[in-house]
């Protein structure tokens, strides 16, 4: 067996250290040594984007990039996008929107979807759909992902007057 | 209503959008080993020797596995007991499990699976139901209707060949269905411990743990009650986790034997390798319609390749053959359908199991039909859909029936009339319909229990807990359980805790297949939480001094309906009642009603009641490449009530895009390797990248309209809609594609490649089609006889008119008496 590698990076916003089998992948990183098993995995050959996470701002397949490359590095995964004991405003919409079923490849879709709103604050239909277009849902036909994250742009740019999930129908939020 | 009805964030919402939900790979345990399972590499061979020595000197391995250690067969059917845990001496397609790999890790027991020997004597390869059928030997099993033949069927109600002589048309097509996969984006995983008392948990992605808890108790030969099977919520089911699997059972004893949790992941290839997908269909459709469309009389012919193993393929032959009278009235219908064992992955159900290939069939048909008789195909099956409050020809009660106001609303939604043969060449909109089960009639294995329980938990504190063995697979069950006793106690969803799927604490529901949990479960909460409430009313009734008729629970509170400020908090009502009686629970259960079929095969297709669909997909084709394109579809779903529309919505639209897939791209089909490669039968492409899956960029505007008239069966009215709404998409592509283009592609996946084909033919002068040529021969056993009801029928079978005697089935006479087993008992299907 080999040696372990140790390194320090930066995940959700927490200086980490871990160490781990020099093979492993940032999925089974994230998964089997730091405990995040909200990062999935639907292939583990970059096929499905369910273990999207952002690497530096922005998205990678976590099971296509090597642990021992993250050194220093700063990594999101759907634990970290809870701010202050509030969820983001995409996982506000996704819940209310339906955009969420089975709830498998939710993760990889958030980050994704943060990352694109990240750089555009708002994305037309045809830009959403490109920037997603590298996950795969077998359960929503994607529609109500669609309007999650434009319903997610409405009230991010109400959040202001703290309005939350300003277009979402419904439903209790629970912080 | 407050709940019912108004679209709100699912009860598992919050879960979900914060990676919360634990899957079946998220359940970590101390000490937990990992299992890794060798699969045969040979589509169909004897084991002569298997040696694991060297794989357990491997430094890290714990335990090998073999079939030795598994000498009992299970199998969901009770018909088809037939798979081992590990094959004993005889693998039957390329992936049937040989040997278990028990290591410190996966990568250690990846490593030590190179170290099992297998010595294998190759037997001939069944890689198409043709070969099946031509050859009885080697047997693929020692059961079925004879040699490689499953099943065999062929049931006729009423005089078809009268049906036939009295028809002004009679129209014959053939058509094929290709196999697919569901594709779940969650691999299957399971993880099984020895709890303290030394008793058997697992935590698996099943949608069945009723199931799998009875496969396990059989093939490890242990008492049920000392086995605890949990369902973990499922990262996508659509059919493909309905199945008690291999690594379950061998997981469960290596569990047991080692005395430490261990758990299994299936690779991506695993599962396209395990499968219980879409049965491959050849199909003949044969119709007799008089000049106004109406139909005299339908005969469906079936030949079905089910792959290596039984499976549900039982009830998938006869879902070929179930619902066609269910959508339209069909007075005289004679089906035959055949199963044929072959050495490629098992199928088994999905999404619709059975049901799309022959929907597939008969909705171009219809389209055939309509053109030749120059009637509009809306206005057709306007003037042919089956009558509510009706017993069909094959003895199915319908209830309420949608379906013409599904017709209407989608066609006037898609402008039908000024677009359907009027659009520019190379666009094109096609109609299909639909009807579905909203829950299987019978149970998998026969008895008399319900088929749903739920139990209730008052707390003192106003919370509630609702227990029931239902399943979590992404469609919303937990919701609806939810959904429907909050309405009842009138209290928010929020307060109530569902525990579900789980056969130490809840009590059976037999799990999250046939469409069956909404009305089913939602059946058994509603009843347990009127009883909750009637006690809760008693007390506090006796309490306020109001009558109990008059007591309203609603906003977590309990009042006067004619002054609303007499009145307590549900927290007090429960306090009250505990006072009156003690500890609040109460239980609800279903069963489903008895069916008016009495013949054998009757047992496939009683439904408490069915949900209809109707479909108008448009389509762009690129004459020169074949290319398909799909910008809009419209779809209309009789679902009685839509208890949360949001989910309702999504399991449409989730429909309409996986119907999509199949209609365009989907394809789960095999290659041999070249002879210096072992020849073997293997999967052309078991990987999301090469087997397509429509994206992001391929998904159309999907507009969907839900017609709402409630069923009295269904809970608060409602009916199915997980599955339903897909069967009517494939044959609307096809039927839009002979609109835009003038040819018919009679098969599915609609390629671009076919399309070509077609036109090619077309341009030649032979016939614009591309599809099937024929149905083959096979040797049918004599029809059992089902008189209608119209024709005095009761429901059970008659000697055939003509007939001395039943005969046994023609094909078993090929078979020699030594190889043919008795049939398992128990066979209701």
């Amino acid at each position: 067996m080999p040696q372990n590698a140790h390194l320090a990076l930066t995940v959700n916003g927490e200086p980490t250290e871990v160490a781990f089998a020099p093979y492993k992948t940032l999925l089974e990183v994230l998964r089997e040594d730091l405990n995040l098993c909200g990062t999935k995995h639907g292939c583990e050959l970059g096929e499905c984007g369910a273990c999207a996470v952002l690497l530096d701002g922005h998205p990678v397949l976590s099971c296509l990039v090597l642990g021992v490359d993250c050194a220093g590095r700063d990594v999101l995964t759907v634990e970290g996008l809870v701010a202050d004991g509030r969820l983001h405003p995409l996982q506000e919409t996704f819940a209310d929107l339906g955009a969420a079923q089975c709830g498998y490849c939710t993760p990889g879709f958030l980050v994704t979807a943060k990352a694109l709103l990240d750089e555009h604050a708002n994305p037309s239909r045809e830009e959403i759909k490109e920037a997603l277009s590298g996950c795969l849902c077998r359960c929503t036909g994607y529609q109500q992902i669609f309007e999650a994250v434009e319903a997610a742009v409405v009230a991010g740019s109400a959040k202001a007057s703290n309005t939350r999930s300003a277009k979402a129908p419904a439903g209790r939020s629970i912080p | 209503m407050n709940i019912i009805g108004t679209p709100r964030r699912r009860v598992d919402g919050r879960a979900k959008v914060t990676g919360q939900t634990r899957f079946a790979d998220d359940v970590m345990l101390p000490r937990m080993a990992h299992c890794k399972l060798l699969r045969s590499t040979m589509p169909h061979a004897r084991i002569r020797r298997i040696d694991v020595s060297r794989a357990l000197a491997h430094p890290g391995v714990y335990l090998a596995l073999t079939g030795r250690d598994f000498p009992t067969t299970y199998g969901i059917l009770p018909v088809s007991q037939d798979e081992h845990a590990l094959a004993v001496d005889h693998v039957r397609f390329v992936g049937d499990p040989v040997a278990a790999i028990i290591a410190r890790d996966e990568l250690t027991a990846f490593e030590a699976l190179d170290l099992v020997d297998v010595d294998y004597e190759p037997l001939r390869t069944f890689g198409d139901p043709a070969d099946s059928l031509a050859y009885p030997e080697p047997r693929i099993h020692d059961y079925g209707d004879a040699g490689n033949i499953h099943k065999i069927v062929s049931l006729q109600f009423g005089d078809i060949d009268q049906a036939f002589a009295d028809a002004d048309e009679v129209f014959e097509d053939t058509f094929f269905y290709q196999g697919n996969t569901h594709l779940p984006i969650e691999q299957h995983a399971a993880v099984a411990a020895k709890d303290p008392d030394g008793k058997l948990v697992l935590w698996s992605s099943t949608q069945t743990p009723h199931y799998v808890h009875r496969a396990l108790a059989r093939a490890l030969d242990m008492p049920a009650a000392h086995i605890r099977v949990i369902a973990t919520p499922n990262g996508g089911g659509f059919g493909g986790k309905s199945d008690p699997f291999n690594h379950e059972v061998v997981i469960s004893r290596a569990a047991l034997i080692l005395d430490r949790p261990v758990k299994i992941c299936l690779t991506r290839e695993e599962v396209f390798y395990c499968h219980r997908g879409r049965h491959p269909v050849l199909m003949q459709f044969k119709t007799g319609v008089k000049r106004d469309g109406t139909i005299t009389g339908l005969h469906v012919r079936t030949l079905l390749d089910g792959g290596a193993y039984g499976s549900y393929g039982v009830a998938s032959t006869f879902y070929t053959g179930a619902l066609q009278t269910v959508t339209y009235h069909i007075p005289t219908y004679h089906f035959q359908g055949c199963r044929v064992f072959t050495n490629k992955p098992p199928c088994g159900p999905k999404r619709g199991h059975g049901t799309p290939q022959s929907r597939f069939g008969q909705e171009i048909q219809l389209d055939k039909i309509a053109e030749k008789l120059t009637i509009d195909p809306a206005e057709l099956r306007l003037r042919i859909v089956e009558r509510p409050d009706t017993l069909t020809a094959n003895y199915l009660r319908v209830g309420t029936i949608g379906l013409a106001d599904c017709i209407r609303r989608v066609t006037r939604a898609a402008d039908w009339g000024n677009k359907h043969g009027k659009l520019p060449a190379g666009r094109g909109v096609g109609l299909a319909c639909s009807s579905y089960l909203s829950g299987a009639g019978l149970p998998i294995y026969w008895n008399d229990m319900p088929h749903s329980g739920v139990q209730l938990k008052l707390d003192r504190s106003g919370g509630v807990a609702v227990f029931c063995g239902a399943t979590e697979i992404g469609q919303g069950s937990d919701d609806v359980l939810v959904g429907c006793v909050a309405e009842v106690l009138g209290i928010p969803p929020l307060d109530i805790r569902a525990v579900t799927g789980d056969t130490d604490l809840t009590p059976v529901d037999l799990g999250s297949y046939s469409s069956r949990v909404t009305l089913m479960m939602g059946n058994a909460a509603i009843q347990a939480a009127e009883r909750a409430r009637d006690l809760l009313a008693d007390a506090v009734s006796k309490k306020l001094g109001v009558p109990k008729d008059r007591l309203v629970f609603a906003d977590g509170r309990v009042f006067d309906t004619e002054n609303g400020s007499v009145g307590i908090s549900f927290a007090e009502a429960v306090c009250l009642a505990e006072a009156m009686f003690g500890t609040i629970g109460t239980t609800g259960s279903y069963t489903p009603p008895r069916s008016a079929a009495k013949f054998k095969g009757g047992g496939v297709g009683p439904s408490p009641t069915y949900s209809y669909s109707a479909a108008i997909v448009e389509v762009e084709v690129d004459p020169s490449t074949g290319w398909v394109h799909v910008p809009r579809v419209w779809i209309a779903h009789d679902i009685g009530r839509s208890l949360n529309p949001t989910l309702v919505r999504g399991q449409v639209e989730g429909s309409v895009y996986m119907a999509l897939g199949e209609a365009l791209m989907e394809e789960q089909t095999f290659r041999r390797l070249p002879p210096r490669l072992s020849h073997a039968l293997v999967h052309k492409f078991p990987s999301m990248l090469e087997y397509k899956s429509p994206t992001t960029l391929d998904m159309p505007e999907v507009f969907t309209e839900l017609v709402e008239n409630p069923d009295p069966r269904g809970p608060f009215g409602a009916k199915e809609v997980g599955q339903g709404p897909l069967l009517p998409v494939m044959p609307a592509v096809a039927n839009a594609v002979y609109d835009a283009i003038g040819v018919r592609i009679d098969e599915v996946p609609i390629t671009p490649e076919k399309i070509v084909k077609a036109l090619d033919a077309k341009a030649a002068g032979k016939a614009p089609r591309y599809g099937p040529a024929r149905f083959p021969d096979i040797d049918w056993p004599a029809p059992l006889h089902v008189p209608p009801p119209w024709e005095g029928g009761d429901g059970k079978a008659v000697i055939a008119p003509n007939a001395e005697r039943p005969e046994r089935p023609a094909a078993e006479r090929h078979a020699s008496a030594a190889e043919r087993h008795p049939s398992p008992a128990g066979d209701r299907s």
